[in-house]
C-alpha cells in the first residue's frame, strides 16, 4: 500500500489569498506564484498533519466533480511542482505544521 | 511590470484589496537630512502591541506587499520583534532604511526574516558629500558597509539616490558604486514638500537643465526616443484611466496610525486606534472621493496634451490646493522631458519657484523589481 504524504507550507513564503486565488512569493528568490481555486484549498489545507489523499478527499472530491484517484493525482503532481520550488515541505511522516493555520488570510 | 504582476494588481483593484501598504514604525531618524519632508518627534508613536494588531488586521484586508519605513526604522527597539510578526502573518516584506544600524548580527537576521528587499539611500558616491546631506559625520561609511553586508548575505539591496542641488553631477558616480556593491540603482529627483505642507525644501530641487539630462541618459531611462516622445493628447482610454494606485491598491498608515492614500498624499482617511483598518479602507469618505477621479474629471489635466502621458501625482496636487488639479511639479517633468509646455505651465509662465519633481527608476532596474519567475500553477 502507498504510504501517505504530508504536506505543510513552508515559512519561507509571503502568500495571501486574492479572491479565490493565491499569491505565494519564495522569499528565498522572489519568485512568485499564484494558485488557482482548486490548488488554493490544497495549500490551506496543507498543515503538515492531514494527510494528502484525505485532504482532497474532504476538500476535493466533496466539492468539485472528479474522482478521487484522478484528484490525487493531479494533487500530488501541484505539490512536486510547489516542493520543487521550496514553497511547499513533503515527508511521508506528519510535519510540524506553519506557524498560523491556514498560510493565507483572510 | 511582468504579466503576472499587471494581473494581480488587476484583481485586488476589482475586488478593492489594499494589496500594499507602506507603514512607516517612526518618524524618528539618526541622520538629519537637508531635503527631509518629516519632523524627527514622536508624537506619540503606535505602540508595539497596536502594530501587532495593526498588522493582522492588514494581513486579514488582503495586504501581500509591506513597506516597513520612517523616519529611521531601527530607532524602534522593537524593530525585529514587529518584523517576526510581519513574517509570521506572510507579507512580503520591503524595508527603506538609512542603514546605519545594521551591523552583521542585523543583516542576518533580516535575511532569516525572509526581508524581500531592502532600500538604503545613498546620496553621493562622495564621502562629504553624503554627510553632508544627511548631517551625520561617519554616515557614509556606515550606510555602504550596510549594502555590504545585505549582499553577503543575498538580500536584494535597492540604492535610492535622491537628487538635489548638492549631489546634482554625481548620480553616474552612485550608479557606478551600486554596481560594484551588486546593488539596485534607483534614481529619484523628487523633493516633495514637508508633510506639514512647508514647501521650503522644494528651493533644493535640481533645475530644468539637469532634470532635462537626466530625463534624457539613455543610462537611466533606456529608449529615449520613446521615453521623452512628443505625446499626442489623451484619448478615450486615457481619460478613463486612473491616476496611479493610490487609495486603489495601495495606502499609508504612519506612526500615529492615521491613513492616507500614499505617504506623499496627505489626505487623513481615518485612523487605525479609532477605526479598523479595514473599514477605513472600505468605506472611507476621503478614500472612495480618491477613488472617483478619473482623467476626464481633471479640468486642466484631461484638456493637456500630456494628459495621457504624464506622470501627474494625485498626492502633489492635493498638496497645490486640488487634488482633481495639475501638479505643477509633474507640469515642469513633463516639460523637461518633450519640451513641450503643459496646458498649466502656459498659464504660470512666471512661477516663483523650481518644483521640478519626478520619480523614475532606470529600465534596468524595473526589470530587475519584476525580477519573479513567473510561473502560474492553473491545475
Amino acid at each position: 500500500m502507498k504510504n501517505s504524504m504530508y504536506v505543510a507550507r513552508s515559512t519561507a513564503i509571503a502568500a495571501r489569498a486574492l479572491g479565490d486565488e493565491t499569491m505565494v512569493m519564495s522569499v528565498t528568490n522572489s519568485t512568485l506564484f499564484t494558485l488557482n481555486e482548486i490548488a488554493s484549498v490544497i495549500w490551506a489545507a496543507a498543515d503538515g498533519v492531514t494527510p494528502l489523499d484525505q485532504i482532497v478527499a474532504d476538500k476535493i472530491c466533496t466539492e468539485y466533480e472528479i474522482t478521487p484517484e484522478a484528484a490525487l493525482k493531479d494533487a500530488e503532481s501541484l505539490v512536486e511542482d510547489l516542493a520543487e520550488h521550496g514553497i511547499l515541505l513533503v515527508s511521508d511522516q506528519p510535519l510540524a505544521g506553519p506557524a498560523n493555520s491556514r498560510g493565507v488570510t483572510p | 511590470m511582468s504579466g503576472l504582476i499587471v494581473e494581480m494588481a488587476a484583481k485586488a483593484l476589482k475586488l478593492n484589496i489594499p494589496l500594499s501598504v507602506q507603514l512607516d514604525l517612526t518618524y524618528r531618524c539618526n541622520e538629519r537630512c537637508v531635503h527631509c519632508y518629516l519632523d524627527h518627534e514622536d508624537h506619540g508613536e503606535m505602540t508595539t502591541a497596536e502594530i501587532k494588531e495593526l498588522l493582522g488586521q492588514m494581513a486579514d484586508a488582503g495586504v501581500f506587499y509591506l513597506t516597513v519605513s520612517g523616519g529611521e526604522i531601527m530607532m524602534r527597539k522593537d524593530f525585529f520583534e514587529i518584523l517576526e510578526h510581519a513574517r509570521l502573518r506572510t507579507f512580503c516584506i520591503k524595508l527603506k532604511t538609512n542603514g546605519v544600524l545594521i551591523r552583521k548580527k542585523e543583516a542576518q537576521r533580516l535575511r532569516e526574516l525572509g526581508v524581500e528587499s531592502v532600500q538604503i539611500s545613498i546620496y553621493s558616491h562622495r564621502l562629504e558629500v553624503h554627510d553632508a546631506i544627511t548631517k551625520m559625520p561617519g554616515s557614509f561609511r556606515q550606510s555602504i558597509e550596510a549594502v555590504r553586508l545585505l549582499r553577503e548575505y543575498g538580500i536584494h539591496v535597492d540604492m535610492a539616490n535622491v537628487l538635489m542641488i548638492q549631489n546634482e553631477h554625481d548620480y553616474n558616480g552612485v550608479k557606478a558604486l551600486a554596481a560594484d556593491l551588486g546593488a539596485q540603482f534607483i534614481i529619484d529627483p523628487t523633493i516633495t514638500p514637508m508633510m506639514d505642507g512647508d514647501r521650503s525644501i522644494l528651493s533644493l530641487n535640481v533645475d530644468k537643465n539637469t532634470l532635462r539630462e537626466v530625463f534624457h541618459n539613455e543610462a537611466l531611462t533606456g529608449n529615449v526616443e520613446e521615453f521623452c516622445a512628443i505625446p499626442q493628447g489623451p484619448g478615450q482610454e486615457e481619460l478613463n484611466s486612473l491616476p496611479c494606485s493610490a487609495g486603489h491598491t495601495a495606502c499609508y498608515i504612519s506612526p500615529y496610525g492615521d491613513v492616507y492614500p500614499c505617504v506623499q498624499f496627505p489626505l487623513p482617511c481615518g485612523n487605525v486606534r479609532r477605526t479598523k483598518f479595514v473599514d477605513i479602507w472600505r468605506h472611507s469618505p476621503q478614500l472612495n472621493e480618491v477613488r472617483s477621479i478619473r482623467l476626464r474629471d481633471m479640468p486642466a489635466c484631461s484638456q493637456c496634451i500630456h494628459g495621457g502621458t504624464c506622470t501627474r501625482c494625485p498626492g502633489l496636487a492635493f498638496l497645490e490646493g486640488n487634488m482633481r488639479g495639475p501638479s505643477y511639479q509633474d507640469c515642469e517633468k513633463s516639460y523637461a522631458r518633450t519640451g513641450i509646455p503643459s496646458e498649466n505651465l502656459k498659464k504660470r509662465k512666471a512661477s516663483p519657484q523650481h518644483l521640478q519633481l519626478v520619480q523614475i527608476q532606470t529600465l534596468a532596474s524595473v526589470a530587475d523589481n519584476n525580477r519573479f519567475l513567473e510561473i502560474s500553477i492553473t491545475k
